[in-house]
């Protein structure tokens, strides 16, 4: 049953966001995100839905992959809607019992909700179209300048890729650890919260020991390869600007100036 | 130092001892395993080696010892004629001696199987373009080079290291050392690791330190050391050692069965060469026997 859960959600196919360099995505991301944030009126989320539109129709994934990210957040974005909704001071439109529902509360409800939207949509698009592998090469090159603040970049992009490798190595573990624990009478799935809390404890523990020693045989095969940190290591895949990244970034450019520039305009 | 290297072997050991020291929790020295005890080796470039040797014999830690993830307690021990004692020498003496563990998941750290393989030539900094061709190299010589884009994860156990022998191979060391590397794979995964390594020690020239117990995969080695209790009790051919059969049970080691046959036999009178290895070499001898000897009297037996 662990099997199922699968990690990153990395959708391939041949595309030319999918061929961009993970530090333009990245970057784009982040900045796309910023700007949601920089509004004042629907023509910004406009020009911004229409930018992530163009940007999913070249990614070639289909869009209901693309919703698929939404439902594990559909619960929350209710929530913040209703608190908006009802919680907003204002000039009242209608009421009922005890609450009221404003008009700014109401615009205050539609623009969460929009935000929350493009936010997701936006990063999915991110993780559908780069392999986590990618995604780690693009964070340490990408935040190579933090090495001047002690920031141990290359150290946390090797530990990502590690965890990313043994995620399914764990795993299958763990089903295999609880497979032999239900033949001899372990019972992972009646009585309370706490109850199943409690009975997951026999399966952490001969989980915890083999990926310490499953680290320990790993850091010794490291050594054994003449890994020594990320002094003087070269690459095999180096990440390499292309021309086409060089029009990515021209196009999130012109998306900040005419979405900022639109979207901060007094209607 | 340096003029030494063609003199000596690739591997040579002087009384080489090691002893795990066990601790209780205040640091006091509870007791003392001597692991390997006065190991003297001397390995020659090209050799196909097979260390054998039970659970707990020394032979794995004798093998740590062959690219410096451990350090000697006693003697010395030389790669290339490099003192494997010496820290500086450290990075020098992985590269030339590279080391496939026992558990194929345990030692792939790419997640995809060419840049795994891509791994070992980045730590030693050599240049994107000679790393692709390292890889292409090595993934052909161990037959994977049609799995290169695959996750390490979707491969079967003799698969996985086979990686693991390229990415060692892409280091483009002299002499590779095998820690039980078939110890934990099904009998076919186990043949396709022997014939990826006899590959390597034919075609490649790459001198092969093997360890392990399975008796079977020592047949085509040249030369064959038992470990017992750390030290080195039995040493020569696989015909050499395969002839001692009552050796062998004493020291705890699984003969193969066409070797106990013919062992058998010869104990009730069938008159068969010593240390016969391969179901093959026994039928010949024994149709040889038949053509002879007319009168073979089976029922003597």
């Amino acid at each position: 049953m662990l099997r199922d859960i699968t990690l990153g959600q990395y959708y391939q196919t041949e595309s030319v966001i999918h061929r961009l360099d993970p530090r333009v995505k990245l970057a784009g991301t982040l900045l796309f995100i910023i700007s949601l944030f920089f509004f004042r009126n629907f023509i910004g989320y406009l020009v911004a839905a229409l930018f992530l539109a163009i940007v999913i129709k070249l990614s070639h994934v289909p869009f209901r992959f693309m919703v698929r990210g939404m439902k594990a957040i559909v619960f929350l974005l209710l929530i913040t809607v209703a608190f908006n909704l009802f919680l907003t001071p204002g000039e009242a439109l209608i009421s009922f019992w005890k609450l009221t529902i404003t008009k700014e509360g109401l615009e205050m409800a539609l623009t969460m909700a929009v935000r929350l939207t493009l936010l997701i949509i936006g990063s999915s698009v991110m993780t559908l179209t780069t392999t986590p592998n990618n995604l780690t090469d693009g964070m340490e090159k990408g935040m190579r300048p933090l090495k001047v603040f002690h920031v141990p970049v290359h150290e946390v992009a090797m530990m990502m890729s590690i965890a990313l490798r043994f995620i399914p190595i764990l795993l299958e573990e763990t089903d295999k650890i609880m497979k032999a624990q239900i033949a001899r009478g372990a019972d992972f799935e009646s009585g309370n919260l706490i109850h199943r809390a409690k009975a997951l404890i026999p399966l952490l523990v001969p989980l915890f020991i083999s990926a310490f020693r499953r680290a320990n045989d790993l850091a010794m095969a490291m050594e054994a390869r003449c890994y020594r940190g990320g002094e003087g290591r070269t690459k095999m895949k180096p990440l390499v600007y292309q021309r086409r990244d060089g029009l990515a970034y021209l196009c999130i450019l012109f998306y900040l100036v005419t979405g900022i520039g639109l979207g901060r305009l007094a209607l | 130092m340096r003029k030494n290297r063609n003199i000596m072997g690739i591997i040579k050991t002087k009384d080489l001892t090691f002893e795990y020291i066990r601790r209780d929790e205040d640091g006091n020295v509870e007791g003392i395993t001597t692991a390997v005890d006065k190991v003297n080796l001397d390995i020659k470039q090209g050799d196909f080696i097979a260390i054998l040797g039970h659970n707990g014999s020394g032979k794995s830690t004798l093998a740590k010892h062959m690219n410096a993830i451990l350090n000697p307690t006693e003697g010395t021990v030389w790669v290339d004629g490099m003192d494997t004692s010496d820290e500086s020498l450290t990075w020098n003496i992985r590269q030339t001696a590279g080391m496939v563990f026992q558990n194929p998941d345990n030692q792939i750290i790419g997640q995809v199987v060419e840049e795994d393989v891509g791994f070992g030539p980045e730590n030693m900094g050599v240049p994107t373009k000679e790393i692709w061709e390292r890889v292409e190299e090595s993934l052909k010589a161990v037959g994977m080079y049609e799995y290169r884009k695959y996750s390490p994860n979707k491969l079967s156990g003799g698969q996985k290291q086979r990686v693991s022998i390229a990415g060692v191979l892409a280091m483009h060391p002299k002499c590779i050392v095998l820690d039980e590397p078939t110890a934990m794979l099904d009998p076919s995964g186990r043949k396709e690791v022997i014939r990826a390594v006899r590959a390597l020690n034919d075609v490649e020239g790459v001198t092969v330190i093997l360890i392990t117990h399975y008796m079977e995969e020592i047949i085509h080695a040249n030369r064959v050391f038992v470990m017992d209790e750390g030290k080195i009790a039995m040493e020569g051919t696989p015909r050499e050692i395969f002839s001692q059969v009552e050796r062998l049970k004493e020291l705890r080691l699984d003969v193969p069965q066409v070797t106990l046959l013919a062992y058998e036999l010869k104990k009730r009178g069938v008159k068969l060469p010593d240390g016969i290895l391969t179901i093959k070499e026994l039928a010949d001898a024994l149709t040889d026997l038949k053509c002879n000897t007319d009168t073979v009297k089976l029922s003597n037996l």
